[in-house]
């Protein structure tokens, strides 16, 4: 009996089997198990019990803060990220390198630092402390401090998905567009951004899921004030540590909602990407 | 339009790209600009275009100084190698890309019967809703010159255009594009490391070596005069073979060759022979044929081994050579320059040697 062929690439049935059985392992165990523990946690009493609990003022304004600084965070780290990928990507400069380390270093500090590092700047004994209090300006314990712990933390998201398909680009398009008489800006328009889009919406819409689940740099600024400056994470946190568990469940409930269709409009955002550019194949 | 390059060097970092560029193209000329790669070739089509800066020199097209004047503002036609067609964009809106992006952009049925009349110069007016991708590489480059011409330019820069193509295609392609070139009337610059295709397509080839032009002449003077050894080892085929003069003699020894007169001082020197100068005559030699080619294109081919050289030679008339026979090789004449600076055309001894 002859041996069935098996590609050069392939491993034996066994080994295939143990290693999909093991990764699939750790995926329920550690994702999915506790996704749906939540989820039956929070409506283990009704689901009306879990909407009420949401709607509670308190949690209300949670979730209109929340809202308010990924507003506001998701389209400066837009347009933040994509300047840098841009620069990074197709121009040389001195101190390109040390851009592109700078982009990663939200993702190598602790955020509890990044929090201590606003409060540092524009808490009350802050450096500029003093001056922001002459002129009645509240940054920290309020929406400035949040917006800026949130946006320090997300940076990254946007500037990384779109800087490596930039610089695999290249700048031959571009360079092509100039020679045709665009100028600078019709050349990002046309040309650059449109390359780029598919990419770019799938940072975006990591950096949205970021932002509205940060909790230690935010927490650290928010000051946890009720009904003011708590967000969704630290509500839950202030709901869990007062033995509400209806109210903590639900609200960590709805987070992972939000969390999960922000995944789920990622991958169908690969999905129209990868057909569109494989019809053209 | 005229092209006039005047003492351009282009260094990067400490390494220069170009050192003292000049170059004079006529109205309606087409060139060539052949060397190796790092020759400085296409950093010199990049300074036309107005991709790459300048340290020193002047470029004037059409008599203006393109000295500070972007990219943008050249009109000047490039097809990128590679072609750099926008991925994103069809065929259509590829080619109606630089009409678009004017300041007086034109009405757009103006524009869609421009873009299709050179989808027809181009001949693919098929390709029209294709995206790059989905077009082969003679189609792509088609579109590349297409989207080029559509701004009107009258100077067309090429890089490398044919890199991408098979070899069959590459022949048609390259007599179509001399075609379109005489009918346009433009002035076209064209970059290719290959020296059949500058020969073909050029009517005057600018031999570049490490940041210079070493020679800008035409192909038959590039082959009848080369001006330095490195021309005479690139444009054509010739073997090199390092030889002594003395007396005004060339002698090959210890290759088994016939020696050429060659008037030069005395010293070691190096002769570029083409193959159809060294005739194998059957008999008792100590050269051996190792090949014999059967073409069209060069009839009587011969691959010989002579010593421990291995040269592409030509049989001699009537003679019929059979793999691994014997042979001796005289040589009809070559081009010989001296280790000391200087270089003639070298003749046979005697003419009965090179009947």
């Amino acid at each position: 009996m002859s041996a069935a062929f098996r590609p050069a690439n392939q491993d034996s049935a066994l080994v295939r089997w143990l290693l999909v059985g093991a990764a699939v392992l750790v995926a329920v165990v550690m994702l999915v198990l506790p996704l749906a523990a939540v989820l039956a946690e929070a409506l283990r009493r009704g689901l009306g019990v879990a909407l009420a609990a949401i709607a509670e003022p308190d949690t209300m304004a949670a979730i209109r803060l929340t809202l308010l600084v990924a507003v506001l965070t998701v389209p400066l780290n837009l347009v933040g990220g994509v300047a840098a990928a841009w620069c990074i990507a197709k121009h040389d400069f001195p101190g390109k390198r040390l851009l592109v380390t700078l982009i990663e270093l939200p993702f190598a500090v602790s955020p509890v630092i990044a929090g201590m590092v606003f409060v540092l700047m524009f808490g009350a004994q802050g450096w500029f402390g003093p001056w922001l209090q002459a002129r009645d300006i509240q940054v920290v314990f309020a929406l400035p401090g949040l917006v800026l712990a949130t946006l320090f933390v997300t940076f990254p998201f946007v500037a990384r998905t779109v800087l490596p398909l930039m610089q695999e680009q290249g700048r031959a398009e571009e360079e092509a567009a100039a020679t045709l008489g665009a100028s600078g800006v019709q050349t990002f328009l046309r040309v650059t951004l449109p390359n780029v889009k598919w990419g770019l919406l799938a940072g975006v819409l990591l950096c949205n899921a970021r932002a509205m689940g940060e909790f230690g740099a935010v927490s650290v600024v928010s000051g946890h004030i009720r009904g003011e400056t708590n967000t969704m994470p630290l509500h839950v946190e202030i709901l869990y540590n007062e033995y509400q568990f209806a109210g903590a469940f639900a609200v960590a409930a709805l987070l992972a909602v939000l969390g999960l269709v922000t995944l789920a409009a990622k991958t169908l955002l690969e999905r129209l990407a990868g057909r569109s550019t494989g019809a053209r194949a | 339009m005229t092209v006039e390059v005047q003492g351009i060097v282009r260094r990067f970092g400490a390494t220069a790209a170009l050192e003292g560029v000049s170059l004079s193209v006529r109205e309606g000329e087409f060139i060539a600009l052949l060397g190796p790669s790092g020759s400085g070739k296409t950093t010199l089509l990049r300074i036309l275009a107005g991709l790459e800066g300048t340290d020193a020199g002047v470029v004037r097209v059409g008599g203006r100084d393109l000295t500070g004047v972007p990219a943008r503002e050249r009109g000047i036609g490039m097809v990128f190698q590679n072609y750099a067609l926008f991925r994103h964009m069809t065929v259509f809106d590829n080619i109606a890309f630089g009409l678009r992006v004017r300041a007086q952009k034109p009405h757009h049925s103006e524009i869609a019967t421009r873009v299709r009349r050179l989808l027809e110069l181009v001949q693919v007016p098929e390709l029209e809703t294709r995206y790059p991708e989905q077009c082969s590489g003679g189609q792509r480059q088609r579109v590349a010159l297409a989207r080029a011409l559509a701004i009107e330019p009258r100077l067309l820069l090429l890089d490398e255009p044919f890199s991408a193509l098979d070899a069959l295609v590459r022949k048609d392609v390259r007599r179509w594009l001399r075609g379109l070139h005489d009918g346009l009337g433009i002035t076209s610059v064209l970059v290719t490391h290959d020296q059949e295709e500058a020969m073909e397509l050029a009517d005057r080839i600018a031999v570049m070596e490490r940041g210079r032009i070493v020679q800008f002449d035409t192909a038959e003077t590039l082959l009848r005069a080369p001006a330095t050894a490195f021309v005479a080892g690139f444009v054509g085929e010739a073997a090199r073979l390092p030889c002594t003069v003395r007396g005004g003699v060339a002698h090959f020894d210890p290759l088994p060759m016939t020696p050429l007169r060659a008037a030069l001082p005395d010293g070691p020197a190096t002769a570029f022979v083409r193959p159809h100068d060294i005739v194998a005559r059957s008999g008792d030699g100590a050269a051996k044929v190792r090949l014999v080619r059967q073409e069209d294109q060069a009839p009587n081919r011969l691959v010989v081994q002579a010593g421990d050289v291995v040269l592409d030679a030509t049989s001699g008339p009537g003679e019929v050579f059979a793999r691994g026979q014997a042979c001796r090789l005289t040589l009809r004449g070559g081009h010989v320059f001296s280790a000391a600076g200087g270089s003639t055309r070298a003749q046979p001894l005697a003419a009965a040697m090179a009947s």
